[in-house]
């Protein structure tokens, strides 16, 4: 069953000894055999194809390590906010507040071996995908400690081992690479699958069509998830689309609406697209999100769309407030408990930009360092200026 | 030679300690009469020189002009203040009033008013048609105003940033660049395709690309950068009106510059290179924010000593070899400074093309200062390092007028 599968990526790397005791102190907040069902918010929607069922098997674990993922994740993204006011991350910086549930919803229905391949909003997917804290901040910084060693930035997150492929600046450049995975993966006959992740601005790119219809002709265990928080930086979906229908985009490609401020309506469509992929061929899953700040720190926000309705999503659809509700409802936790993951959760990310901010600036010899990748038997002069003259083999 | 040069800048650009003792000052051996000390870099009329006055090398035979001056700096005339991005949404603004066929259209250029604020207000002025926000699909927007411009109309296509253009450059090169020579002559592309490029502030990688280089090579197309309000509202206007398609390249770094630019209306010349301090010991070429770098560094070499002639080349493509040649018959020695990398930049195309036309006038190789041949890296120190700094290029002069 997918819950098996899933590793609870985001405590271990950053837990101290006191954030898993923590969470030991709770007997029945580690429980997973209990089962608990949960309805999704609202029914799938499909476009050619049959949707899954809107009850979602969980457990009591789960439903606390989401609630503590999601919670860290949030606290990254303000706190990246603040560092970006305070000028020690520069230059773009796209936070994912909001759309946490994408990204914890998914991993909860997939291994480390799918892949998972997204644009330049990356932060809390590289910490889905295993990611750390003190990397995510150091390479923000631009500091060697970095994922990237600090010569990447905000929209170069990768994590090779843990199949995160970035972390992509240029607008839908990601899809026909995420479809190159896919096609590996099935070239390999590896039985793993790739979710190749892009907004619905970028849903109006032509690679996307082109790599769309490339998966489709040769089957390849592709699924396309247009995260569609309605706004292409300042242009609405009704003003950049004919049609804001993306999971209907594909036409012969199968499509699922979901909810993408639900964690386990996303869950759901994951895990049901990943059976569908690896006997079918594509298929597109649209996540009907939000995001609360603007596009990037540059971008307020507030002139294409109105304060109240941010308030108004924050109000009915966050996702974080979504499973503190199922967690008291079910009570697995009290509200004090739940404020007191939160702030420990403040405290993980304080602690990871003290260590970050410690980690050193690249030095001068980085800037020539993995330009090129050396052998094959060749020293040739390259930007390194290591090698002088050219040794063939 | 000038790979050793090279190699030095690459060695100073990873220290800032510039090294003095190599460099020996022996410009009383040279060409006597021109050493003058200055103490600041204004404007220095250098008046009587031996190729004829500065002013007489003016061309104004490309685009038609009106009161076009030569000097970049109008402090003394009366005008108003503006930003270089508000000089730029003026130019737009009048051509837009001037000529209905004038559209605009990009990314978030209508009701957002621009990433940058350049169409700012002309969305509400003009309409949701004349200003029109695509949706993000660089290569069919590009592809619909070069037909656009095939019936007529003459389209500015704004790219949010230059590097999302490599999505649109087959348009770019195959239409827009070829169409005029492969229809015969019967299709003309007015079009204008502008937007900044550059290295910004730790911007990463695929945002801080310089595509002047990508773009050079292509026939059929102009290019040309700003980097001063007053030329960046001359050289909009210039590109709209002309009949050629005109790549206008800004900077991401420099739309906040202030300057008192002319109430009346002006145009200048899409091929003119612009002096922007003459002098007598070297020539150094540069455009857009290097030519920032190169004003700071010439206020340390005229402390120094040295009289720089610093000339903003604008024009990308050609290139002025009408007053570069000017200058290099005066000075006999030539810098490039340059934002582009070092492989195939438009250093190394000028480095050519000076060689070519002007070998006989020059008394050392042409230095060419350009950025390393690296994807612009995030952290703050390495991509200071990328670029070319203002110590590099004092040095880069004291190494050439020895």
């Amino acid at each position: 069953m997918a819950l098996a599968h899933r590793s609870s990526g985001l405590l271990k790397p950053l837990s101290t000894a006191s954030s898993s005791s923590f969470l030991h102190r709770r007997p029945y907040s580690t429980d997973d055999t209990t089962t608990i069902t949960v309805e999704t918010s609202v029914p799938f929607t499909g476009h050619n194809c049959e949707t899954p069922s809107r009850s979602v098997d969980t457990n009591p674990k789960e439903l606390m390590t989401f609630f503590t993922d999601m919670a860290l994740m949030r606290r990254m993204e303000i706190a990246a906010d603040s560092l970006y006011k305070s000028k020690l991350i520069r230059g773009f910086c796209h936070l994912y507040d909001g759309q946490e549930a994408v990204s914890i919803g998914m991993e909860a229905a997939i291994t480390k071996k799918d892949c998972i391949i997204t644009a330049y909003r990356d932060h809390c997917l590289f910490l889905g995908r295993g990611g750390t804290l003190l990397e995510s901040f150091a390479e923000l910084m631009g500091r060697t400690a970095g994922c990237s060693n600090g010569k990447g930035g905000s929209m170069h997150f990768y994590k090779k081992e843990a199949c995160f492929f970035g972390g992509h600046g240029i607008v839908g450049a990601q899809v026909p690479l995420g479809c190159g995975l896919a096609f590996a993966q099935k070239y390999r006959k590896e039985g793993h699958v790739t979710f190749t992740m892009y907004g619905d601005g970028a849903a109006n790119q032509g690679q996307l069509f082109e790599a769309l219809n490339m998966a489709a002709l040769w089957d390849l265990p592709a699924i396309l998830v247009c995260e569609n928080n309605h706004y292409g930086m300042g242009t609405a979906e009704w003003r950049a689309a004919k049609s804001p229908a993306y999971y209907k985009r594909g036409d012969y490609v199968p499509g699922l609406k979901v909810d993408g401020m639900d964690a386990f309506a996303v869950k759901q469509a994951c895990k049901f697209a990943k059976e569908h992929v690896l006997k079918n061929g594509p298929i597109i899953l649209e996540m009907d999100t939000y995001r609360y700040h603007g596009h990037s720190m540059s971008d307020p926000g507030s002139t294409y769309r109105t304060r109240d309705e941010i308030s108004g999503v924050r109000q009915e659809r966050d996702p974080i407030e979504r499973i503190r509700k199922l967690i008291l409802a079910h009570d697995l936790a009290t509200e004090k408990e739940l404020k007191d993951i939160e702030k420990q959760a403040r405290k993980e990310v304080d602690e990871a930009i003290a260590k970050a901010k410690e980690s050193p600036m690249p030095d001068e010899p980085e800037l020539f360092t993995n330009v090129y990748r050396k052998g094959f038997g060749v020293e040739s002069f390259g930007a390194d200026r290591k090698e002088l003259r050219t040794t063939l083999p | 030679m000038a790979t050793i040069f090279q190699r030095i800048g690459a060695a100073t650009s990873l220290s800032y300690s510039i090294d003095t003792k190599t460099s020996r000052r022996s410009l009383s051996e040279r060409k006597a009469s021109f050493v003058v000390v200055r103490s600041d870099a204004t404007k220095i009329n250098t008046g009587l020189n031996r190729i004829g006055g500065r002013v007489d090398h003016l061309i104004t035979n490309a685009v038609a002009t009106k009161a076009d001056t030569l000097a970049a700096s109008t402090a003394s005339k009366p005008g108003h203040e503006v930003l270089l991005f508000e000089a730029l949404k003026e130019g737009l603004e009048e051509e837009m009033e001037r000529d209905a066929r004038v559209c605009v259209m990009g990314e978030d250029v209508g009701h957002y008013g621009g990433s940058y604020k350049v169409t700012k207000g002309l969305a509400p002025k003009f309409g949701d048609l004349r200003v029109l926000d695509t949706p993000i699909a660089e290569n069919s927007f590009t592809g619909m105003g070069i037909g656009a411009a095939m019936t007529g109309l003459r389209p500015v296509i704004e790219g949010m940033n230059m590097g999302f253009l490599l999505l649109a450059f087959n348009q770019i090169s195959n239409n827009c660049g070829m169409l005029h020579y492969t229809s015969g002559g019967q299709f003309k592309i007015p079009v204008v395709i502008r937007g900044p490029g550059g290295v910004g502030r730790q911007l990463g990688a695929e945002h801080s690309q310089r595509l002047e280089s990508y773009f050079q090579s292509i026939p059929g197309i102009q290019m040309v950068a700003c980097s001063t309000p007053y030329n960046a509202k001359g050289l909009m206007k210039a590109a709209i009106r002309s009949d050629n398609p005109v790549i206008l390249f800004e900077h991401v770094l420099l739309y906040n510059l202030k300057e008192t630019i002319p109430d009346e209306e002006y145009v200048l010349n899409l091929e003119e290179a612009e002096m922007v301090r003459p002098g007598q010991h070297v020539t150094i070429l540069t455009y857009s924010r290097m030519r920032y770098h190169v004003m700071q560094a010439a206020k340390t070499l005229v402390n120094k000593g040295y009289d720089p002639e610093v000339i903003d080349i604008r024009s990308l493509k050609p290139f002025d070899l009408h007053t570069i040649g000017n200058s290099v018959k005066k000075t006999h020695r030539v810098l490039i400074v340059e934002e582009c990398m070092r492989t195939g930049g438009i250093g190394a195309s000028l480095t050519a093309a000076i060689n070519e036309n002007f070998q006989d006038y020059l008394d050392a190789p042409i230095v060419c200062l350009s950025s390393q041949d690296v994807p612009t890296p995030y952290a703050g120190t390495l991509e200071e390092w990328t670029v070319v700094q203002p110590p590099q290029i004092v040095a880069a002069v004291e190494q050439l007028c020895q």
